[in-house]
């Protein structure tokens, strides 16, 4: 009792400072509930009453966002928190031998705080270091590039509780990794240069560049920039506090993509002007950045970058002396939701909810963030505007292919010479890329994510292009020696873990996948469950709430059709099996009843009246 | 050849394995419509025939869960036998009621009913040949073997087994609408 005292005195004291930094508003709950945490390192229950009361809010609806995000903990967590990163790429790079190094060096089981609280080792999703990998996270910071040496040695420093400043530098050293320069990376963009061309233009010039340069989304939809624009610029505000807004989608969260880490560390002043760019043209006043949890460490230089711009006259009131263009951008941090990344689940974690995909329409370009009309973009995407309104838009459509206009910044990770960030006009050829990138053997490639294209070797010719391979940027390759079966059951482990659980097909849908896949990975598969994939593919495509559901089976129905027989060595009958052994369920009764005559095994009864082996 | 396929009853078996027999009063409850029935299958093993053991058939409904190894030898030898099986009821779709003892383990239930608890007399685990083994979990019949069609609800009303075997028997994939797997 005596520590729940001093624990509700805790709250008295260090809570309202935090809700006096968010001005007590519920749609900051995300954000307040974050910061509370950092100060408590958990959320106690005591916490959650206390946000539900100062906010107004009821208990239930704190409670039910706080245990929606994986980053969120409800229970005390160890004192260091290791996550290693989960994605295909980083097991790759042999991510399991080091998890089982760490767990053994430590004395703790994986997903489980050890006796002492001291630590914690578990797995997460994609944390976006595929090309520095094996990545994870302690206590939120990432580190790069382990090798038992550095695990043996991290070991020393959690057991001797060494505070993480004092940690080797060169463990969180992240790098760029930039190998091939185009347009948008080839050069360095001065702080404000594409938002004055901007407002030299005006509005209507602005809107109508964009329109010629014909510029689709590059968070993976590719939808047309300038009719998301054009919307929510005509969309008529509403309610009481009307205004306009635009968002950036920096939930970078497709396992194998990282390109918008690189863009949001060395070309934060391109974002900045994109999305001022297009709050001037649409008429917005606030601009939101949704930074994923995972990237939380660039948030420091991210701000500082801000407060220079606010310095500059580039934020704030009177952007550039233009009497009505007042701007301003926020950074929200995102908090470990792989379906955040969808624009409406976005909107709603903004707003300090649960991440559940909206219904659309209402399309957020007339309905979006509160209620407004608002512009959700990719990082990518809004760097392209910026590049736009210094070019103009005829020279942006003369790159690329008509449908795809522009450039493409792709991640290239895995069975690779120099993985990293490769910037092509759209159009380039598979084989072009994996061939500038050193893959020597390749037998596949995961294109734009598990939620993407698997291309096998005969594909290779196929173009990078809305027109033809369309990707969000991520391109993951595996050489002959990975067993492409291995490939998709991480990708099934993964929606299964990601899925909101909003809609049944989907929640449910995604548990059947990974437990059948788990069930022939453990040699006691059949031709029955490769049937029950493509049925639940089919279920899950068409009765799924949102595109998480929907392209959730896609690894799997591609390696399916391009690599069945590295599921088939792995069957044990064409015919139906069990995934257990059933006379190992027998063995409990055997012992107790002390028999061991031939009706109590299955082998053996084979023999008996009216029963099959 | 139509002629052949329509002339012919189809065959039908059922079985009750960890289950009430609930599903097979329900079963009953399409009344009358029993003798119209009657004019196109006939019953092979089931407990309306007291048949022991199940021939070549078209037709196999399971109700129940599977709770021991004779329960695994039935499932056997209606898959083998029958060209469509069903699980007929919540218990062999899901494990049902029985599959409450899951999170319990075994061994100590043994032990606490027959040797332990309170007013036992003889205190011996049974172990006669005779009687079929417990399995350490209850299954839904889907986890042995392999299933064509599963029929919801605790027990699917008389509506509900009458409009599934009549679709069957007319040649159209089985379909209960919304009405029919309505349960609140």
């Amino acid at each position: 009792m005596s520590q729940d005292y001093a624990e509700a005195g805790q709250l008295d004291s260090r809570l309202p400072p935090i809700f006096e930094r968010y001005r007590y508003e519920a749609r900051y709950l995300v954000q307040i509930l974050r910061e509370v945490q950092d100060a408590l390192g958990h959320l106690p229950a005591a916490a959650l009453s206390a946000v539900a009361r100062a906010l107004c809010l009821p208990r239930a609806r704190v409670e039910g966002v706080a245990g929606f995000y994986s980053f969120f903990h409800l229970t005390p967590v160890g004192r260091y928190r290791v996550l290693f990163s989960d994605n295909i790429t980083d097991r790759m790079l042999g991510s399991g031998e080091l998890i089982d190094r760490l767990c053994n060096k430590l004395w703790v089981e994986r997903g489980k705080v050890s006796e002492d609280r001291l630590v914690s080792v578990d797995t997460t999703s994609c944390t976006g270091m595929c090309d520095q990998g094996p990545a994870l996270l302690v206590n939120g910071r990432p580190l790069t590039r382990m090798s038992a040496e550095r695990i043996d040695r991290i070991s020393e420093l959690i057991r001797k509780q060494a505070p993480l400043s004092d940690w080797p530098r060169e463990y969180f050293l992240i790098e760029d990794n930039i190998r091939r320069y185009d347009e948008l990376l080839g050069r360095q963009w001065p702080n404000g240069e594409a938002l004055k061309a901007a407002v030299a233009r005006g509005r209507e010039a602005m809107l109508a560049e964009m329109k010629l340069s014909n510029l689709r989304g590059r968070g993976g939809a590719g939808f047309t920039t300038h009719i998301k624009w054009e919307s929510a610029r005509r969309a008529p505000c509403a309610g009481e506090a009307p205004a306009r807004y635009v968002v950036c989608n920096a939930d970078e969260g497709e396992p194998g993509t990282f390109k918008d880490r690189v863009l949001l560390s060395s070309y934060a002043d391109l974002l900045f002007d994109g999305i001022s760019i297009a709050g001037f043209t649409i008429g917005a006043t606030l601009g939101l950045v949704y930074l994923r949890g995972e990237y939380a460490y660039l948030l420091p230089a991210l701000n500082e970058n801000l407060a220079r711009r606010r310095r500059d006259g580039l934020l704030g009131t009177r952007v550039l002396g233009e009497d009505d263009f007042n701007f301003d951008i926020e950074i929200h941090l995102g908090v470990g939701a792989y379906v955040c990344g969808e624009e409406t689940a976005l909107l709603e974690s903004l707003e300090g909810k649960r991440g559940v995909p909206r219904i659309r329409p209402p399309f957020p370009a007339t309905e979006g963030y509160l209620g407004q009309p608002t512009v959700v973009n990719n990082v990518e995407t809004l760097c392209k505007a910026a590049l736009i309104a210094v070019n103009g838009g005829a020279w942006f459509a003369g790159l690329g292919t008509k449908q795809s206009t522009g450039t493409k910044l792709l991640s290239i990770s895995g069975d690779v010479e120099t993985p990293g960030i490769y910037e092509y006009p759209f159009g380039v050829s598979v084989a072009q890329v994996l061939n500038d990138c050193g893959a020597g053997n390749a037998q596949a490639v995961q294109v734009s994510g598990p939620s993407g294209t698997c291309l096998a070797m005969h594909e290779f010719s196929r173009r990078i292009a809305f027109e033809d391979v369309p990707t969000a940027g991520a391109f993951m390759v595996f050489g002959e020696h990975r067993d492409m079966f291995e490939v998709a059951r991480n990708f099934a482990h993964f929606f299964a873990h990601e899925s909101c659980g909003f809609c049944t097909p989907c929640r449910v849908g995604t548990s059947l996948v990974a437990n059948c896949m788990d069930k022939i990975a453990s040699g006691q598969g059949s031709q029955h469950d490769i049937n029950e994939i493509f049925k639940i593919h089919r279920l899950l495509h068409a009765a799924s709430h949102c595109g998480l559901g929907q392209s959730a089976c896609n690894p799997l129905f591609d390696t399916l059709n391009k690599f069945r027989p590295a599921y088939e060595r792995r069957l044990r009958s064409l015919a139906f099996k069990p995934a257990f052994d059933l006379d190992q369920a027998l063995a409990s009764a055997r012992q107790m009843t002390g028999r061991d005559d031939p009706a109590a095994h299955f082998g053996l009864a084979a023999g008996l009246p009216g029963v099959e082996a | 050849m139509n002629a052949a396929v329509e002339s012919r009853k189809l065959r039908v078996a059922t079985t009750s394995l960890a289950g009430c027999f609930g599903c097979h009063m329900s079963f009953l409850d399409i009344d009358e419509r029993l003798f119209e029935l009657l004019e196109h299958v006939e019953f092979d093993r089931s407990p309306l025939t007291d048949i022991k053991h199940c021939g070549p058939c078209d037709i196999g409904l399971i109700e129940g869960g599977i709770c021991n190894a004779e329960n695994v030898h039935v499932l056997r030898e209606f898959r083998h036998n029958c060209k469509v099986l069903i699980a007929l009821g919540a218990c062999s779709v899901n494990g049902g009621l029985p599959a409450q003892r899951n999170h319990l383990d075994l061994g100590q239930c043994l032990q606490e009913v027959y040797l332990t608890g309170p007013g036992i007399v003889g205190r011996q685990i049974p172990n006669d040949p005779e009687l079929p083994l417990p399995l350490d979990k209850v299954h839904p019949i889907h986890e042995i073997v392999r299933v064509d069609y599963f029929i919801p609800g605790c027990p699917p009303s008389g509506e509900a087994i009458w409009k599934f075997l009549s679709d069957l028997l007319a040649g159209r994939t089985p379909r209960l609408g919304h009405p029919l797997l309505h349960f609140d």
